[in-house]
C-alpha cells in the first residue's frame, strides 16, 4: 500500500510539474507558421527585436511550398495548437474566417490603435477582410507580393543582340511591356548561344500538383481582361471565365509555353525557375517579387546583370496577387501572446525594418515614402503591380476550385488536350458544380 | 534426474505471486471463456482499427460531408455520391490510367522477374553478389526513388536520355519522358518496373529453388529437351509462386502514390493521375469528405473483388 501510495504521490507531482512546465511554457513562447522562402528567414532575424522587447521567444514552422497548404490546412481543420501565429495564404482568409480557425481582430486593432487605413488598400482588401470588402479582419497584411518578372540585363544590354533585335523587330531590345512582346523577345533568345550555352527564351509556371499553372497563367489571363464573373458576387461565370478574351490569353500562354521555354519544365513552380534563372538557362523568368531581393544579391545573375520588370499588360494592367497576411489561430494557447506580437509587428518602424531586411511591408509609412521606389531596383515595379493585383476566388472552397483550374489548365496547356475554349468551358461547368454543392447557386 | 526448468519457475513464482481472488475467479471460467480473454485485444483492436472505420466510411459515402466545414452539419443524400462518381469521365479516365499502370507493370515484371529468377538459379559464380545488387531498388524509399528518376528523365542532364541516345542517335533533349503525354505513362510503369521488379524475381526464386532436382533427372532419363522441361516442369511448378507475386503487386499498384506524385504529380494534365492520386486529391485538398468516402468504397469493392476472384483461380492452380 505504501508503495502505491508512493507511486500515486510521484504520478501526481510529475503531472503538476508537466502542467506547471507547459503553462510557463505558453506565455513564454510563441510558435509562427509560414512557407519555407527567403522572406521566411527575414523574419526570422526581425523577431529577435520582438524577443528582446518581449522576453518571449519565437519559435518557427516553416513548411515547403509545395506542402505548405496541405500541412496548415490539415493543421487548421483539425484545430491543431501547433501555430499561435500563422501567415497564411490569401486564398484561405475564407475558410479560415467561417470556419472559425482565424480571430477576428476588430476588436483588437480598435483597442490598440492599429487602423488599416495604414496599409495599401489592396494588400488589406486581399489578405485581412472576409467576406471581401467588409470591415471584418481577419489578419494583419504582412507580406505584400505579386507575380513579377526577372531578365538578364547584361545579355539585353549587348550591343550585337542588340542590333540584331533592333533589325528584327524595329525597335530597341528591352523589358517588354506587352505579352505579345514578350514573345517576340522569349522567341529571340530561344535556343540562341550565348557565352557557349544554349539558352531559352523564359520560364513560366507550369506546375500541376498545387497551384503553380493556374498562377502562372492567370498572369497572362488577368492581362487580357480575364473576370471571374459576369456580374460581381452572382457567381455567374459563363461568357467571363470562358469568354474571348481569357480564350485568347489562355492560346498565348500555351504558345508561349511551346515556343519559348526550356525543355523539361513540365511540372515546374518558383523554386524550378529560379534554379532556371541562377543557371544561365533562360533570358526572362516568371517569379513571385518575394524572390527578387536573393536574386539581386546573387553572385551569379545578380547586381548589374539583372532587371526586373511588371507583369507585361496586354488588354489592361494586372498582376497575380501572392502575399499573405498574418492572423492569430484561434487554437492557440498563448492568444494573448500572438496578439502581442501582431502589435508589435504593425509599428511602422518594424514594418521600415522588415523592409529593409527583404520582407515586403505594405504599411504607407514605408511605401509612400518618397525614397521608396529607389530603395531596391525592383520597389518601384512591386509598387506598380501592387496598384493593379488580382486574386484567384478566396472562397472557402477555394481549394476545389483551384484544383480544377489545374487540372483544366494543364490538361490544354502541357497535355495538350482538346482547345483552350473546352478547358475553360469544362472550367466553368466544375466551378458550377463546386458552387451548387456549396449552396452558392 | 534434470530440476525444473526457467520457464516452469517463472510459472511458479507468477502462480505464487497472484493474488487469491483472481485465482478464484480464474478457476471458475471455462477453456472457451480464458480462450476468449486471450483473444479479445486482438479482436478489439481489428473493430477499432479496421471494422470501425471500414463502416464509418460506407456511412459517410451517403453524405456530403466536409472535414474542413464542420459548422455545416452533413445530410445523407442517398446514392448521389455513387451516381456522380460513376457517371463522371474523368473518375472513369483515372480508372484507364490505374489499369494502364497494372497491367504494364505487372507484365514487365513478371517476365522481367521470371527471367531474373530463371538465370540467378543457374547458380554460376558470383550470383550471390548479382542477387543483391538486383535487389537494392527495392529497399529504397518509393519517395527517394520517384525523386531521383525526375533527375534521370530530365531532357538536358538526365542520363536515361543520355542512355537513350546512345543507343539510338536522338538527340537526348528532344524528348521528355515525364512532360511528354505520350511517354508520361510509360515513364511510371519503367519506374516502377526498375524499383519492384526484384521482388518478383526472389519470389520466383523461391519457387525455382523448391523444385526437386529429382524430377528433371527423371524428365532427363525419359529424354524431355530443355524446352519441354521449361514449359511442363518449371513453369506449372512456380506458376504459384509467379501468381502470389502478382497478386501482391497487383495489389500494391492498384493503390500506388507516393512514387507517381513524386515523378509526375499526376501529370501531364491528367495522364498519370492515377485513382489513388485523385482520391487523395478529393479527400484532402478538396476536402470532399462524403465523396471521396464513396470513391475510397468503389475502389475497395474493386480490389476486394478482384483479389478474391484472383485467390480462387490462385487455389485452383494450387490444386492441380
Amino acid at each position: 500500500m505504501r508503495a502505491v501510495k508512493f507511486l500515486s504521490a510521484t504520478a501526481i507531482g510529475l503531472a503538476l510539474a508537466g502542467a506547471g512546465g507547459a503553462a510557463n511554457a505558453q506565455s513564454d513562447e510563441l510558435t509562427l507558421c509560414w512557407a519555407a522562402w527567403d522572406p521566411a528567414n527575414a523574419l526570422v532575424e526581425l523577431s529577435r527585436d520582438f524577443t528582446a522587447q518581449t522576453g518571449i521567444d519565437m519559435e518557427f514552422e516553416f513548411v515547403p511550398w509545395p506542402n505548405f497548404a496541405d500541412r496548415m490546412l490539415n493543421e487548421l481543420n483539425s484545430g491543431g495548437r501547433l501555430c499561435d501565429l500563422l501567415i497564411g495564404d490569401s486564398q484561405w482568409i475564407g475558410g479560415s474566417a467561417e470556419n472559425g480557425h482565424y480571430v477576428l481582430l476588430n476588436d483588437f486593432f480598435e483597442q490598440e490603435g492599429i487602423s488599416m487605413d495604414d496599409f495599401l488598400p489592396a494588400a488589406v482588401y486581399a489578405y485581412s477582410t472576409w467576406p471581401k470588402g467588409e470591415p471584418n479582419y481577419y489578419a494583419l497584411p504582412a507580406m505584400g507580393d505579386a507575380l513579377g518578372w526577372t531578365y538578364r540585363r547584361d545579355w539585353f544590354e549587348r550591343e550585337d543582340l542588340q542590333a540584331e533585335f533592333q533589325a528584327e523587330h524595329g525597335r530597341p531590345l528591352a523589358a517588354p511591356e506587352t505579352w505579345t512582346e514578350l514573345m517576340e523577345v522569349a522567341s529571340f533568345f530561344q535556343g540562341r548561344e550565348i557565352d557557349g550555352n544554349t539558352v531559352y527564351g523564359a520560364y513560366i509556371f507550369t506546375e500541376r500538383g498545387s497551384e503553380g499553372i493556374t498562377m502562372g497563367a492567370t498572369a497572362a489571363l488577368y492581362a487580357w481582361g480575364f473576370q471571374y464573373e459576369a456580374e460581381p458576387g452572382s457567381y455567374n461565370m459563363a461568357g467571363a471565365v470562358n469568354g474571348p478574351e481569357a480564350v485568347a490569353a489562355l492560346e498565348f500562354y500555351k504558345a508561349l509555353y511551346e515556343c519559348c521555354t526550356a525543355p523539361g519544365y513540365t511540372d515546374s513552380y518558383m523554386s524550378d525557375g529560379l534554379d532556371a534563372f541562377r543557371s544561365g538557362q533562360v533570358a526572362m523568368q516568371m517569379n513571385w517579387f518575394a524572390f527578387f531581393p536573393g536574386l539581386h544579391k546573387d553572385e551569379q545573375v545578380g547586381g548589374d546583370r539583372i532587371g526586373f520588370f511588371v507583369n507585361p499588360s496586354q488588354n489592361v494592367e494586372a498582376s497575380t496577387l501572392g502575399g499573405q497576411g498574418i492572423s492569430v489561430v484561434s487554437y492557440s494557447d498563448n492568444i494573448e501572446g500572438a496578439l502581442e506580437y501582431i502589435k508589435w509587428f504593425a509599428q511602422p518602424e518594424i514594418q521600415q525594418r522588415w523592409w529593409e531586411l527583404g520582407g515586403y511591408a505594405v504599411h504607407n509609412a514605408v511605401v509612400t515614402d518618397p525614397g521608396f521606389p529607389a530603395s531596391a531596383p525592383f520597389a518601384g515595379q512591386f509598387l506598380d503591380a501592387m496598384s493593379n493585383v488580382r486574386d484567384f476566388w478566396q472562397e472557402p472552397t477555394y481549394a476545389e476550385l483551384l484544383l480544377s483550374m489545374q487540372r483544366r489548365l494543364h490538361d490544354y496547356v502541357v497535355a495538350d488536350v482538346g482547345t483552350a475554349q473546352e478547358a475553360l468551358d469544362e472550367l466553368v461547368e466544375d466551378w458550377t458544380e463546386v458552387f451548387e454543392d456549396d449552396g452558392k447557386l | 534426474m534434470a530440476g525444473p526448468s526457467v520457464a516452469d519457475r517463472i510459472a511458479d513464482r507468477a502462480a505464487a505471486a497472484t493474488p487469491m481472488t483472481v485465482v478464484r475467479t480464474v478457476r471458475g471460467l471455462t477453456d472457451r471463456a480464458i480462450a476468449w480473454i486471450f483473444v479479445a485485444p486482438t479482436i478489439f483492436l481489428l473493430l477499432a482499427i479496421n471494422i470501425f472505420p471500414l463502416i464509418w466510411t460506407i456511412n459517410l459515402s451517403f453524405t456530403n460531408y466536409r472535414a474542413n466545414r464542420l459548422t455545416r452539419p452533413a445530410e445523407y443524400i442517398g446514392l448521389r455520391n455513387y451516381e456522380r462518381l460513376l457517371t463522371d469521365p474523368d473518375i472513369w479516365h483515372n480508372m484507364q490510367v490505374t489499369a494502364h499502370f497494372v497491367l504494364w507493370t505487372l507484365f514487365f515484371q513478371v517476365v522481367i522477374g521470371f527471367a531474373l529468377a530463371w538465370l540467378i538459379n543457374r547458380q554460376f559464380k558470383g550470383h550471390g553478389f548479382w542477387t543483391t545488387i538486383i535487389v537494392l531498388p527495392m529497399m529504397l524509399s518509393p519517395a527517394v526513388v520517384g525523386n531521383f528518376w525526375t533527375f534521370l528523365y530530365q531532357p538536358q542532364i538526365g542520363l536515361f536520355n543520355y542512355v537513350i541516345s546512345f543507343f539510338t542517335g536522338v538527340d537526348p533533349s528532344s524528348f521528355d519522358m515525364i512532360g511528354s503525354v505520350a511517354l508520361a505513362p510509360w515513364s511510371i510503369v519503367i519506374v516502377d518496373t526498375w524499383m519492384w521488379t526484384p521482388f518478383v524475381m526472389l519470389i520466383c526464386l523461391a519457387g525455382l529453388r523448391s523444385i526437386p532436382e529429382s524430377i528433371y533427372e527423371a524428365a532427363e532419363i525419359d529424354r524431355a529437351s530443355p524446352w519441354r522441361q521449361f514449359w511442363t516442369i518449371t513453369v506449372p511448378m512456380v506458376l504459384p509462386f509467379l501468381m502470389l507475386a502478382v497478386l501482391f503487386r497487383g495489389i500494391e499498384n492498384f493503390k500506388m502514390f507516393d512514387l507517381v506524385v513524386e515523378l509526375t504529380s499526376g501529370g501531364p494534365g491528367s495522364v498519370t493521375e492515377l485513382a489513388s492520386i485523385n482520391l487523395k486529391r478529393e479527400a484532402f485538398e478538396k476536402w470532399r469528405t462524403g465523396y471521396a468516402s464513396a470513391y475510397a468504397i468503389i475502389l475497395f469493392v474493386t480490389v476486394f473483388g478482384l483479389a478474391n476472384i484472383y485467390v480462387k483461380a490462385l487455389n485452383k492452380v494450387k490444386e492441380r
